[in-house]
């Protein structure tokens, strides 16, 4: 069976699912933009895929997978400049101990 | 059959990774697996017929965010500790079964407007039209490169010495 659109989208799915599941348990910040970047990672695997299988000739899918693309980049190098310039100020980046703004 | 099998390969390197970026402990490791989802991810890409993207793929996310995450990893000497977790365990894994679930069932329920056309090969040409022809998206490519440059001068202005 050649894989179609379902089996790329429940593929997405799985990665994207990794991803909140490991953002939303890990305490490292950098271990926590690494799953936001494997969320994103399944993101662009649904966009291709409904580029591939619903509109093969107009791309509509990969032309919005290269701005996840760079917004996504974009994201990492302002992240981890702010866990830099965290880890300068308090020595940690543990997120437990960053907790000014927690009510 | 050859796609067939590149597909499943793939699929199953880019989930165990993963996985083994979060079940991990070592950070460094944690660090490396993220390369080869994202390597794999990059192979699904061109299963998918999207070759730009797959060379794009490999050049700004393994070349550069990779590089850029393990730097910071040794900068903030994070590998002593770690990747502990905290105590949302639980409740996180049935969250995300959650949104597993939610996300298959909509798959399986609604009936996409397939298309039987051949891809376009190769993609870089369309893919160039479609974002920087006049009735494209040229103004969404221009407002990235804003975008980027503002996260340069973002960056720097962040980890400037304070005198």
């Amino acid at each position: 069976m050649v894989p179609g659109l379902e089996q790329y989208l429940i593929l997405s799915a799985f990665i994207f699912s990794i991803g909140l599941f490991g953002a939303v348990t890990k305490r490292s910040a950098v271990v926590i933009l690494i799953c936001i970047e494997i969320m994103l990672a399944g993101v662009n695997i649904a966009l291709v895929a409904f580029s591939r299988f619903i509109t093969p000739v107009e791309l509509t899918g990969q032309s919005f997978s290269v701005f996840v693309i760079v917004v996504a980049a974009a994201e990492v190098a302002v992240g981890l400049a702010i866990i830099l310039a965290l880890y300068r100020q308090r020595h940690t980046i543990d997120t437990d101990k960053i907790d000014l703004l927690k009510w | 059959m050859g796609l067939q099998i590149a597909f499943w390969m793939l699929s199953a390197a880019a989930v165990i990774a993963a996985a083994g970026v979060v079940w991990q402990k070592n950070l460094f490791r944690a660090a490396l697996l993220l390369v080869v989802c994202f390597l794999a991810t990059a192979g699904i890409f061109v299963t998918l017929s999207a070759d730009f993207l797959a060379a794009a793929q490999v050049i700004i996310n393994v070349g550069a965010v990779a590089i850029l995450i393990i730097m910071s990893i040794m900068l903030t000497r994070e590998v002593t500790r770690g990747s502990p977790a905290n105590r949302l365990g639980v409740p996180a894994f049935f969250l995300t079964g959650i949104v597993a679930a939610a996300i298959i069932f909509a798959v399986f329920k609604t009936s996409w407007p397939l298309s039987g056309d051949l891809p376009a090969e190769p993609t870089s040409s369309a893919l160039a039209h479609l974002l920087l022809g006049a009735e494209g998206f040229e103004l969404v490519i221009q407002m990235g490169a804003l975008l980027l440059l503002a996260t340069i001068i973002g960056a720097i202005v962040l980890l400037k010495e304070n005198k």
